[in-house]
């Protein structure tokens, strides 16, 4: 059995708050069922107004929503049978963690007997079988969350949101927590919709990612890609760390490009957004993907003065200036002989033209 | 470490308490220096007057004062049978001294209160002791007036022998001590307390329901509002609060009076007949009209700062997980806002009960409270004592309604913002 391909559909929606601003411009965006798709950008790029349009709470000024193929504008919330898990966790303070999760079942008229078991599961999903009779005032933060996912879950919806659900949580519990959702995803095989700030969250947890910016979808893809192959600057320099060279192309051939920087040294790059001679373009580079003292004959091969070096532990960081850019970032491991790592000295750092994307320029 | 208690000493050798204790005096004397003038002021203004009202309401020492050596005398006496000789003796003594004091006209007044008929019998002794002989005091009293030998106004006279009396309080419940000392009621138609006391709990929880219904909707709109409307609101809810009280007292009845504005517009829009314009002043109406208005930021206020601290995404986490907007509001949102609702209530209800002049202005005749028969009994009959015991009968129905509402809701959940 295949999958529904389109079991949430984003078609041509529009969204403004005031008539003025569009917040979402014409976003398409299909979700397959069972999927796990972040959305992910910074704040006021339209990933929350999104998610809430899903869960009702929001009406799309244009264009519309489908939920397994029908269009669901028109339902109201409750009616949707959507899950959700919001920032705040938004547990009932008033009710034990028994009451919060048995509240959407009770709402839907579920015999006695069957609330019980679907709790008592959704509970031991979440590893906190027994804390039935707890009011979620005397939870952890981490509870409170476990709790907040048992209770979008437990009435078996057909997606679950997740509005960034572990934002208030310290580095350490949101990290095991990214896993534990991440397990309960791939063990029931819900659709989850999963609204994030933060890429070390989106990479570790999705299948697909949504890049927003500025009310667009700048790139849908899976995390590697997302990271290997950005389409354009911005989701390049969102996803991970990025070096990058302003230039203009001076030759395209063989697919390969060369720009001509600022400082008038000629890159060969790979021509990802550039099409013709005389373009203006950003050159995107990965730390990880420059080489200090390149012995095999590489393309591009500069030589760059080190400003500053910053010990990471597993890695160091070297801040060089390399052709003209002040900022150019090299991740050294600490295993490998360090050479001549210190302020001043100049090093030779060289790269392939492939991992070189020329880009669309600001 | 050895199995006795070892005392931690400082690096002084001092005792760690003595040390603690030394270290934390200042902030102490400190602290109470600054909470003593409040301290003060409430005492001298609060407990000591109520105190005072307390030891007025029960005062009944008159009669105890003018009869010394009679209640001594009585106390030997069962109060069966006609009294001793010397209860007579006695009794002929104070009569006399009381009336060199010419206070003997007080003495009759007072203990006709208590058995219709003594003043009469009084005067005549008054008249006739001049020619008393010595001795045999009780033939001689007995031989003036039958009613000296009915042993009822010799028990009359031992029943005011305390010092105090609980007669004040059953006034204010429209009840007193009979003849024979039994608590009875009085007429029907003269229970004109009980009926107050009622009708002003009737008009509080009026009021109060009243101020919830309107408060309720302007608190939620004012908690979820955009800061620049609802501030613009919050201002509208606080305007009248700045008011006085008298002021706007004064402009409900402009408003409300029968040639008033919303007469006219009653009228202007053929609601009602011109000539048959409602009263809607001078009665419960009026009462319930302006003290509505009065005491709705008292409502308002409390329950506004619940609704601020519940996150609207309670709401929406009730709608997602399936409730309609109607169980999401009455299962999630209601609850949270009952310590807003039992501040409020208590609030209003509390004020509502002892309140006085809007009352006094707009209500007429049915609309008065138990609060202007106080003020009428200290400004126009004088009686203090009466109007303590009242007093403190409010005070006192106040205290109950507290008491319950601690065990209804609990006063740590009260919020006041």
């Amino acid at each position: 059995m295949s999958n529904n391909k389109e079991f949430v559909k984003f078609a041509k929606v529009d969204k403004s708050y005031d008539g003025k601003v569009l917040v979402v411009k014409d976003l398409n965006l299909d979700i397959e069922e069972g999927e796990f798709v972040t959305m992910l950008g910074p704040s006021g790029s339209g990933k929350t107004t999104c998610l809430m349009m899903l869960a009702g709470f929001e009406t799309p000024t244009n264009g519309e929503i489908y939920l397994d193929g029908n269009p669901i504008s028109n339902i109201p919330p409750h009616k949707r049978g959507i899950g959700m898990v919001f920032q705040n966790y938004a547990l009932f303070p008033h009710m034990t963690v028994y009451e919060n999760l048995a509240f959407p079942l009770r709402v839907r008229k579920t015999p006695k007997d069957e609330t019980d078991k679907k709790v008592d599961k959704a509970l031991s999903m979440v590893s906190l079988a027994g804390y039935e009779s707890r009011m979620p005032g005397q939870l952890s933060g981490g509870q409170q969350q476990r709790v907040a996912v048992a209770r979008a879950l437990v009435f078996d919806p057909s997606v679950v949101l997740m509005d960034e659900p572990l934002g208030a949580l310290d580095k350490n519990l949101r990290e095991s927590m990214q896993y534990e959702i991440k397990h309960i995803h791939e063990s029931i095989g819900v659709t989850v919709v999963y609204v994030t700030h933060d890429q070390g969250e989106a990479l570790t947890m999705s299948n697909r990612i949504a890049v927003f910016n500025d009310g667009k979808v700048q790139q849908l893809s899976s995390p590697d890609k997302l990271y290997e192959e950005p389409v354009n600057s911005f989701v390049a320099e969102f996803i991970g760390e990025n070096n990058t060279f302003n230039g203009q192309v001076t030759d395209v051939s063989n697919g390969k490009c060369k720009v001509k920087l600022e400082s008038g040294t000629e890159i060969i790059s790979n021509p990802i957004r550039v099409n013709s001679k005389g373009e203006k373009t950003i050159v995107s580079l990965r730390p990880e993907r420059a080489i200090i003292n390149p012995e095999n004959k590489m393309e591009n091969k500069h030589k760059g003065k080190i400003e500053e070096v910053i010990y990471h532990g597993d890695h160091t960081r070297v801040r060089l200036n390399l052709l003209g850019n002040k900022e150019f970032i090299l991740k050294v491991p600490n295993s490998s002989a360090r050479m001549d790592i210190k302020v001043g000295n100049e090093i030779s750092v060289g790269w392939d033209s492939k991992d070189a994307r020329a880009l669309d320029p600001k | 470490m050895s199995s006795e208690t070892q005392k931690i000493l400082t690096t002084d050798g001092i005792p760690l308490e003595v040390s603690l204790k030394k270290a934390e005096k200042k902030n102490k004397i400190k602290a109470f220096l600054l909470v003593a003038p409040l301290l003060l002021f409430i005492i001298i203004t609060y407990i000591f007057p109520i105190g005072e009202m307390f030891t007025r309401s029960i005062d009944d020492r008159m009669v105890t004062n003018m009869l010394p050596k009679t209640f001594k005398a009585m106390e030997t006496w069962d109060g069966k049978e006609l009294p001793p000789e010397e209860v007579f003796a006695a009794f002929l003594s104070d009569y006399r001294a009381l009336a060199e004091k010419k206070e003997h006209g007080k003495l009759g007044q007072r203990l006709n209160k208590e058995k219709n008929g003594f003043n009469t019998i009084l005067k005549k002794l008054w008249r006739k002791m001049e020619k008393f002989e010595d001795g045999n005091a009780k033939e001689q009293i007995m031989a003036i007036h039958k009613r000296f030998r009915d042993v009822k106004y010799w028990q009359a006279i031992k029943r005011t022998a305390p010092p105090y009396t609980m007669g004040k309080y059953l006034k204010g419940m429209d009840m007193f001590f009979d003849e024979d000392g039994k608590v009875v009621q009085v007429e029907e138609d003269r229970r004109i307390h009980r009926i107050l006391w009622l009708r002003t709990l009737e008009i509080a929880v009026v009021v109060t329901i009243l101020c919830f219904l309107m408060g309720y909707p302007i608190a939620h709109l004012l908690a979820t509002l955009p800061m620049k409307y609802s501030n613009l609101l919050m201002i509208c809810v606080l305007l009248p609060f700045w008011t006085s009280l008298l002021v706007r007292t004064a402009s409900w009845m402009i408003l409300l009076q029968q040639q008033g504005i919303v007469n006219d517009f009653f009228v202007m829009i053929g609601l009602v007949a011109d000539d048959n314009r409602p009263e809607m002043m001078y009665n419960k109406t009026g009462t319930y009209i302006a003290m509505t208005q009065i005491l709705l930021p008292f409502m308002v206020l409390p329950l506004y700062s619940v609704m601020k601290t519940i996150s609207p995404s309670l709401m929406r986490a009730g709608k997602s997980l399936g409730g309609t907007p109607f169980v999401a509001f009455w299962k999630v949102y209601f609850p949270l806002t009952i310590p807003g609702i039992g501040a409020g209530c208590l609030l209003v209800f509390i004020l509502a009960i002892g309140y006085y002049i809007t009352p006094a202005l707009v209500g007429g005749a049915s609309g008065t409270l138990i609060s202007n028969q106080i003020a009428y009994h200290m400004k126009e009959t004088l009686d203090w004592s009466f109007a303590s015991a009242m007093g403190l009968m409010l005070l006192t129905g106040v205290l109950v309604v507290y008491w319950i509402y601690n065990k209804l809701v609990g006063i740590d959940n009260i919020k006041l913002g």
